[in-house]
């Protein structure tokens, strides 16, 4: 009894690796099951979700803005793009092109490295709230919790709000909270 | 023959090694051939699961029990919502179950399960939930795996640091989320600060029948005391706290709550109260709560009010409350297996602060506070501070152990399971959840022993994983494998309601224990029938009571007359069956409730006030058996001035 299953069973396995045998042929695998799991990592995820019926995430507003290549290529290179498009509600303070091209030059294309994908991270991070929160909500704050887990500072000089010290010049909601475009790079405080 | 196969077996597995097929040659594949994550989690047909999980089913009300690793679903257990699949909370027998200080509640919010202790490790007798809404704690039997019993939480709202036991099962804790007005009382709300209160809950449990008896509240500051763990080992006796909004704010709360760097992690010593309340300490102060309990012998529930708790004035019980500050509104508050740290997950932080209870213990005897909260002394973060773990993940939650020194912590913006060392606070691996994960839970994780083998990450979004479902979607979960060095994402499944946590336990704890009939020779319910002969219907005014057996295929009696409008009928069903998995059930056309099932030896009570004249029929609602479409009958519902007797038959 014992044995005829047995048969049968590998009989299925081949008559299984005959029909669906690979199909490229590819034979040597050697790719290791962590250097997988990396790939895997980094391409899955809510950021990657195809979805044309929700407002769009604050990943997808500064994705189709013209004035934020280069924080979307930041985003990109520190690896960020999915804690931008999770439930949040997530604030972001999104500087400009012109914003990060006001840096000292060199600024943008050392923190691009892969070596400091950390300190570039942790900018980015200081550009983030948990929270969604109007221009004009802002006033009532003196200072907001950014996810670097370091404070930044809000003023409001002539009826306009800097965060950081960078201005916000437009504001835009968000499926999952809300982006508010600033002037100028918000640099963490030194600790 | 058997040499020729062993051969044939051989050379197949050979080719399979050489030539196996990666899936997903684009590298886009999750690799479950290649790392063997199907064969980790297929149980065969027929075979049973290694553990049990019960998830909590969050707004359901009800508690889910599943299979690891198989991610099968096997029981919902309703606690606080009414169920129609098995009547409860529709039956007479069980709506007293639901009954609280407002009245007839059918709904409540289930968040965490806890599963019995003893010397710290699972006994698997008992799990027991919290009811969030309107503060409930019930405790479920791991024997009939059914709600034996609720008890209302006065003084609390928001019942949300709960429900969870101390090491040997003396008190199941319960924290109020809310702080309220104590007594509650017509008020203005922006006069919360200072006049509100926080009730901690302690609540002992009989060690002979798991009975509940809300033993003592203290009454902290109105912060919000948000989850809770119990010391273990040598913290044995303290219960820990998070707490936020120690702001006092009340309106706007996710700005104004998060005004303070620090929040705190409150440390209660329950023993040091117990002996005071012992001793004749504490305030009795007036109230009113439900308590519910189900009696297996009688198979109904009573509801009995309670007018009286003994409170505690924190501060008349020196040494008995100290404040650890924890950095930025801390979420989840759990303890090691050795109940020698005490993690603080600060929701908007990156990090998570580890506590020493060691260094707390010396803190308090060196005296070294850093000021005081209404009279509680809190203790400096640098004194109690054991360690932070730079985890680079985002919006820490909760965190579970293995039996290996590991600690596996979620984030919830990040999306991810950590994994870190406890003492060196070294992160050593990480994995992504699909999506932003709640609570996750390793079977023992919240006990001296924890079973190291799986952890289920419990998410709060689903999005793409499953075929799309419209708006509207089950929560999704994921298990890892965790026995090596590098968690293993080996399964996805969908969970029911959402849970918020889960508790889980090896299935040779509970398999033997599971109740599969109850007696019939034990039945005290005051309307069963024991035997067909003492099948009757009487009446009481408008009152009829149809004492009513069940056994394949049919009911005793069938047919009934004498039956009018206005009459409030009450079919008592008793199951006849002594045979595991036969139970019957009962639904009557025009009935106004859900229908009823009834287990092996079990009796029922489904009420019916017909409102129209006619001749309507009811049925048994589960396949019995062959005949099971035969199991029916009808009753002849006449006018009122009808001058027809109740009469009833079989077979006649």
């Amino acid at each position: 009894m014992k044995t005829t299953h047995l048969k049968i069973v590998m009989g299925s396995l081949f008559a299984v690796l005959l029909l669906f045998g690979c199909k490229n042929g590819n034979q040597k695998e050697t790719t290791s099951a962590d250097s997988e799991t990396t790939e895997e990592t980094v391409k899955q995820g809510q950021a990657f979700i195809e979805d044309d019926g929700s407002t769009p995430n604050v990943l997808q507003i500064a994705i189709g803005s013209p004035d934020h290549t280069t924080l979307v290529a930041a985003v990109q290179a520190a690896n960020l793009e999915n804690a931008l498009v999770n439930a949040g509600p997530l604030m972001v303070f999104a500087p400009t092109n012109a914003a990060f091209d006001a840096l000292p030059e060199g600024t943008v294309e050392n923190l691009l490295k892969p070596e400091n994908k950390d300190a570039l991270a942790n900018i980015l991070k200081h550009h983030v709230t948990p929270g969604n929160y109007s221009k004009e909500f802002l006033k009532k704050f003196k200072k907001l919790g950014q996810a670097n887990d370091q404070n930044t500072t809000i003023e409001v000089k002539d009826g306009e709000v800097y965060v950081g010290g960078a201005k916000i010049v437009a504001s835009i909601s968000a499926g999952n909270g809300i982006v508010h475009v600033v002037d100028a790079v918000i640099l963490p405080p030194e600790n | 023959m058997r040499k020729l196969n062993y051969f044939f077996g051989t050379l197949m597995g050979l080719t399979l090694l050489l030539f196996g097929c990666k899936p997903g040659g684009d590298g886009s594949g999750n690799g479950a051939l290649a790392s063997s994550a199907a064969e980790k989690v297929y149980v065969a047909p027929g075979e049973q699961d290694e553990f049990y999980a019960f998830l909590s089913g969050g707004y359901s009300g009800n508690l889910t029990v599943y299979g690891l690793p198989s991610g099968r679903m096997f029981k919902e257990i309703p606690v606080f919502s009414q169920f129609p699949t098995s009547g409860y909370g529709y039956s007479e027998e069980t709506k007293p179950m639901l009954n609280t200080s407002h009245g007839f509640i059918p709904w409540d919010d289930l968040h965490h399960p806890d599963i019995s202790q003893t010397n710290g490790e699972l006994d698997g007798r008992w799990i027991f939930v919290n009811g969030n809404n309107t503060p409930r704690i019930a405790r479920i039997s791991l024997s009939t795996f059914e709600t034996e019993e609720i008890i209302e939480i006065p003084n609390s709202a928001g019942n949300h640091s709960s429900a969870f036991i101390t090491e040997n099962t003396e008190y199941v804790i319960a924290g109020t989320r809310f702080a309220v007005p104590v007594p509650q009382r017509d008020m203005p709300i922006n006069e919360y600060k200072g006049n509100f209160k926080g009730a901690l809950s302690f609540i002992s449990v009989n060690p002979e029948d798991g009975r509940l008896d809300l033993k003592f509240q203290v009454m902290m500051p109105g912060f919000n005391y948000d989850l809770s763990h119990p010391g273990r080992g040598k913290s044995h006796g303290w219960h820990f706290f998070s707490t936020y909004n120690t702001e006092e704010a009340n309106s706007l709360m996710e700005v104004n709550s998060s005004q303070n760097d620090k929040d705190f992690i409150a440390a209660i010593n329950w023993k040091k109260i117990e002996e005071f309340v012992n001793n004749g300490g504490g305030t009795k102060m007036a109230t009113n709560y439900a308590h519910n309990v189900y009696n297996e012998e009688t198979h109904t529930g009573t509801s009995t009010m309670v007018k009286e708790v003994l409170t505690v004035d924190p501060t008349e019980v020196p040494g008995a409350v100290f404040f650890l500050p924890t950095p930025k509104s801390p979420h989840g508050c759990d303890v090691d297996p050795s109940g020698e740290y005490i993690i603080g997950a600060g929701k908007l932080s990156a990090d998570l602060t580890v506590h020493s209870f060691t260094k707390m213990l010396e803190a308090i005897e060196a005296e070294k506070f850093d000021g005081e909260a209404y009279g509680i002394p809190i203790l400096k973060f640098e004194d109690v501070m054991a360690g932070v773990v730079k985890s680079g993940g985002l919006g820490p939650l909760h965190t579970e152990f293995d039996s290996s020194g590991n600690a596996y912590t979620t984030f919830f913006i990040s999306s991810e399971v950590v994994k870190w060392k406890l003492e060196t606070w070294e992160v050593v691996d990480r994995k992504p959840t699909f999506y932003s994960v709640g609570h996750l839970m390793i079977p023992g994780g919240n006990s001296r022993k924890p079973f190291g083998k799986y952890v289920v990450a419990m998410n709060k979004i689903t999005k793409d994983r499953y075929l799309p479902t419209g708006p509207e979607m089950e929560h999704s979960a994921q298990i890892y494998d965790i026995s090596g060095e590098k968690m293993e994402l080996i399964y996805d499944f969908p969970t029911h309601g959402e849970p918020h946590y889960a508790a889980g336990c090896p299935a040779d704890l509970l398999r033997a224990n599971s109740k599969k009939i109850y007696r019939l020779d034990e039945n005290k319910h005051p309307y069963a029938v024991t035997s067909p002969d003492q099948a009757r219907v009487e009446r009481n005014g408008n009152e009829v009571h149809i004492y009513m057996s069940t056994i394949r295929s049919h009911f005793t009696p069938d047919n009934i007359e004498g039956v009018k409008v206005g009459d409030k009928v009450y079919f008592h069903i008793t199951n006849h069956e002594q045979d595991f998995d036969v139970p019957h059930g009962f639904s009557m056309l025009g009935q106004n409730t859900s229908e009823i099932l009834v287990m092996p030896g079990q009796t029922k009570t489904s009420v019916w006030e017909p409102k129209q004249v006619g001749v309507w029929p009811f049925y048994c609602t589960d396949f019995c058996s062959a005949l099971h479409q035969e199991m029916q009958g009808y009753v002849r519902v006449s006018p009122a001035n009808a001058n027809i007797d109740l009469s009833w038959s079989l077979g006649e």
